[in-house]
């Protein structure tokens, strides 16, 4: 079968020459066979390399080639994230596909002859689908383009937050698998993460993992797919060593540039392109170990606009150099010296004056920075720490305040309405501010912003730009985190109520990491760009924008 | 000596026409610094204009002044300063500054063109004090031949409120003086409240005459519109969270910030009305919502 399609495919390819040299476009037929032909040659290189654990696979991938072949015309429209899924899905099918014939040399030609006309009908429907969303995104648009633009344009939910979708998951799955080096086969691909017990219905469209299953116990030793410091990263993500947005980006970069000390480019490859391929298995493995923040993907943002931004001939060493320094400067830039100017601007302007009552929230690293200048600026105030179940985080802000003199008050989140009568301002930090101007935060915010509202006492947050997102989100539930259920369970008196959760059947426990405020209950964003309302969120997102 | 020479001259122009705005003669003010100074940098240019400001702002402790010289200096340095002759460049800020100037004399005309649509026929209107943005809005409604009558507050300590009815009934619209405890009594009557501005803030509320925050909560219950009208050099870079929040300099009158021996046994003159209870904002940059305050300062300051 490879032979005919070898066979079939010259013949082609002739005709496609010569309507190349004749100056015509190619149809979208031609483009296609050029396309599944070139695939099914580097496809039938790897097969010659290592075919017996192929066997497994073809075994699952004529049944899966069948399913997502009918999947996507009837597929729903729903949105499109700038995410690599959709533009993997549909190529992975006819890569899937285009694999399958190599394999069976005893069908007939008939069948492959249907066979053929099947993918070639899949994979036009794919590529409407993809057109509607390429001509909505105005990237890379073919200068003639075909009809189909005019249909309503099919949009993709990101992938993270259908996980109750099987059609997505095999995608994922599949995505996962092609992302790897091309030299070997198996064994060394990027595990798919299993959810673990009953999610609660709400949230079932969201991942909920085990923090006793991590990640890196399906990794082979040694993993050479995932660099060292990546695994670590992971790992250290996922069992919450490494929390805090600021603190996770941080660590990000950081082994970003470990990760790019140690890369090499290879032969008759540019630097600029395939290091960009390298980081995108990293990323995915680090999204599973623990779903990117928002600041995290800037910062990847930032980093690949970077790494791609490099002048082909430039010498390596001269671009690694210049990547670590683009990397050193971000975080500087954008995390250190925006949190002395977020300090600086909430003491000048007076927005800490002697006689405070300050109360905070969970462990913000930023909004400690900023009782500790203040402190250290010699104004009379005092702190309540406010703070909630199951992660405690509030007891590490109080260390850290208590370490440095400030008078502090311990409370927990049940006796926020009790105590809010003494408190004269509110300081909460931000996981992200969306472009709607909702400020998502840790779980818990967003009651405390609302009794603070109903008390009238001013409620500020304090964010860096880096965390300003595109986003737009007025719910708690279309995105968000699924921590381990587990964590929920306590033990007092040596009895744990909770034990056998998940023998009973309907019983689920939740364990939310985010939540939204809406920007009614914030009156002050402070940034390193100054004191802006809320809804000025998206004016900030679009000077930057103009910057770049 | 440069000082007193400069509130001398400061006080000279708000003589010479009452009708002026007390930041327009600071502007000028600052303007005739500029072409007087003998200065040999740039840097030391802004310098003495900042000084000049504060001096002015000694003076005048209303918002407008301090705000409207900020935006002076910001506006006459936004231009490319590379000349090589000192002079050269002193001459282009002197240009910027009469082109600031002249726009902000046509500012009240266009804040006036904007807010006038807003009175229908027969409206009855509530207003604080005396307010000349406000006048001339009204001027221009009954210019425009429509019928409204007008109540205002008497606006103790300094009884603003007279002066105002006074000048309204030179243009033949009837006016009614009320009390200012008689703020809710009225509003069920009145249709739209409009008042003016000492200064707009970054959130989008405002700072005005003591007594502008109760009108604007009163509406805010009876479901009033809520109208103010200012100039844009009056929008400034503070963010008060309450009223507690505004600077001690503004709040009470110069003179008794110098002789005061206890600020707390003050009255202070100002108040600050929070964004959520304004409906819309005239501004010669157009109609604006509190929120767009803050992409409009943005566009001033950054």
């Amino acid at each position: 079968m490879a032979d005919s399609g070898v066979i079939d495919g010259p013949g082609r390819k002739d005709e496609i020459e010569r309507a190349k040299s004749e100056g015509k476009d190619l149809t979208k037929e031609e483009k296609q066979r050029l396309r599944k032909e070139k695939k099914q040659q580097k496809k039938i290189k790897e097969k010659k390399d290592d075919k017996a654990s192929q066997e497994n696979e073809k075994e699952k991938k004529p049944v899966t080639s069948a399913a997502p072949a009918s999947q996507p015309p009837t597929q729903p429209t729903v949105q499109k994230a700038p995410s690599a899924v959709p533009a993997t899905a549909p190529v992975s099918v006819p890569a899937s596909e285009a694999s399958v014939p190599a394999d069976k040399p005893t069908k007939t030609k008939a069948e492959l002859k249907a066979e053929r006309r099947a993918r070639q009908e899949a994979e036009r429907a794919s590529k409407q689908t993809k057109k509607g969303e390429t001509g909505q995104q105005a990237a890379t648009s073919k200068p003639k383009a075909p009809p189909s633009d005019l249909q309503p344009v099919v949009k993709r939910l990101p992938e993270h937050i259908q996980v109750d979708n099987p059609d997505v998951l095999k995608k994922l799955a599949k995505k996962l698998e092609r992302q790897q080096t091309p030299e070997h086969y198996a064994a060394k691909k990027i595990p798919l993460r299993s959810d673990y017990g009953y999610k609660v219905s709400l949230f079932s469209h969201l991942h909920q993992y085990s923090r006793k299953a991590p990640l890196t116990q399906q990794l082979s030793i040694p993993s050479t797919v995932i660099h060292p410091a990546i695994v670590r990263l992971g790992l250290q993500y996922s069992h919450g060593i490494v929390a805090g947005s600021n603190a996770r980006s941080v660590a990000l970069l950081h082994a970003f540039k470990q990760v790019i000390r140690d890369y090499t480019t290879p032969q008759n490859e540019e630097l600029s392109r395939d290091l960009v391929n390298k980081l995108k298995p990293y990323i995915s493995f680090l999204n599973q170990c623990r779903p990117l923040s928002a600041s995290m993907g800037n910062a990847i943002k930032y980093i690949k606009k970077e790494i791609s931004n490099i002048p082909s001939n430039c010498k390596e060493d001269e671009a690694k150099n210049k990547l670590l320094n683009c990397i050193e400067s971000y975080i500087n830039e954008k995390i250190i010296l925006a949190g002395v100017a977020i300090a600086k601007c909430a003491i000048e302007k007076q927005k800490i004056s002697d006689g405070d009552v300050i109360l905070v929230y969970g462990c913000s690293s930023l909004v400690n920075h900023i009782l500790c200048k203040a402190f250290e600026k010699n104004r009379k105030f005092r702190v309540i720490v406010v703070d909630s179940r199951p992660r405690l985080e509030g007891k590490e802000a109080l260390r850290r305040l208590v370490q440095k003199g400030i008078s502090c008050t311990y409370v927990l989140i049940s006796a926020v309405s009790y105590i809010l009568p003494e408190v004269s301002k509110v300081f909460l930090g931000a996981h992200a501010l969306l472009a709607n101007g909702y400020v998502m935060s840790r779980v818990g915010t967003s009651q405390i912003a609302l009794v603070a509202k109903a008390f009238n006492v001013p409620v500020l947050v304090c964010c860096e730009t880096y965390k300003f997102c595109d986003r737009v989100q007025t719910d708690s539930f279309v995105s968000n985190e699924l921590d381990d259920p587990d964590d929920l369970i306590v033990t007092r008196k040596g009895t744990t109520p909770l034990e056998g959760w998940e023998n009973e059947s309907s019983l689920g426990l939740l364990n939310l990491v985010y939540d939204v405020t809406p920007p009614d209950f914030v009156d002050l964003v402070i940034t390193e760009l100054g004191m802006i309302p809320c809804t000025s969120v998206p004016v900030v997102l679009r000077v930057k924008n103009v910057d770049q | 000596q440069d000082e007193l020479m400069l509130v001398e001259y400061f006080r000279d122009q708000m003589k010479k026409d009452p009708d002026m705005a007390s930041a327009v003669a600071a502007i000028r003010t600052l303007l005739e610094f500029l072409k007087r100074d003998k200065g040999e940098t740039i840097l030391g240019l802004r310098e003495s204009l900042t000084s000049a400001t504060d001096c002015l702002t000694g003076v005048d402790s209303s918002v407008a002044v301090s705000s409207g010289g900020e935006l002076f200096l910001r506006f006459i340095s936004l231009t490319s300063l590379e000349h090589q002759d000192l002079s050269r460049c002193k001459k282009v800020m002197e240009e910027r500054g009469e082109l600031f100037l002249e726009k902000i004399s046509m500012s009240r005309t266009k804040v006036a063109k904007l807010c006038h649509t807003f009175i229908k026929d027969g409206a009855k209107i509530l207003t604080h004090s005396y307010s000349r943005v406000v006048l001339r809005v009204l001027e221009k409604a009954a210019a425009e031949k429509k019928r409204f009558s007008v109540y205002v507050t008497e606006s103790q300590p300094d009884a603003a409120g007279q002066h105002m009815a006074e000048a309204l009934r030179k243009l033949n619209v009837p006016v009614t003086v009320v009390l200012d405890a008689a703020v809710g009594y009225v509003l069920e009557k009145v249709d739209l409240v409009i008042v003016g501005a000492e200064g707009v803030v970054e959130s989008g509320g405002i700072i005005n005459k003591i007594g502008t925050y109760q009108m604007a909560l009163c509406s805010k219950a009876h479901n009033k519109p809520f109208y103010v009208v200012a100039e844009s050099f009056k929008f400034v870079r503070l963010y008060p969270l309450n009223q507690q929040d505004v600077p001690d300099k503004f709040k009470y009158k110069a003179d008794t910030l110098k002789t005061a021996k206890n600020l707390s046994e003050e009255h202070p003159i100002i108040d600050y009305t929070p964004p959520s209870l304004i409906t819309l904002l005239f501004t010669d940059l157009g109609v604006l919502t509190p929120s767009a305050v803050s992409d409009e300062l943005i566009k001033l300051y950054l």
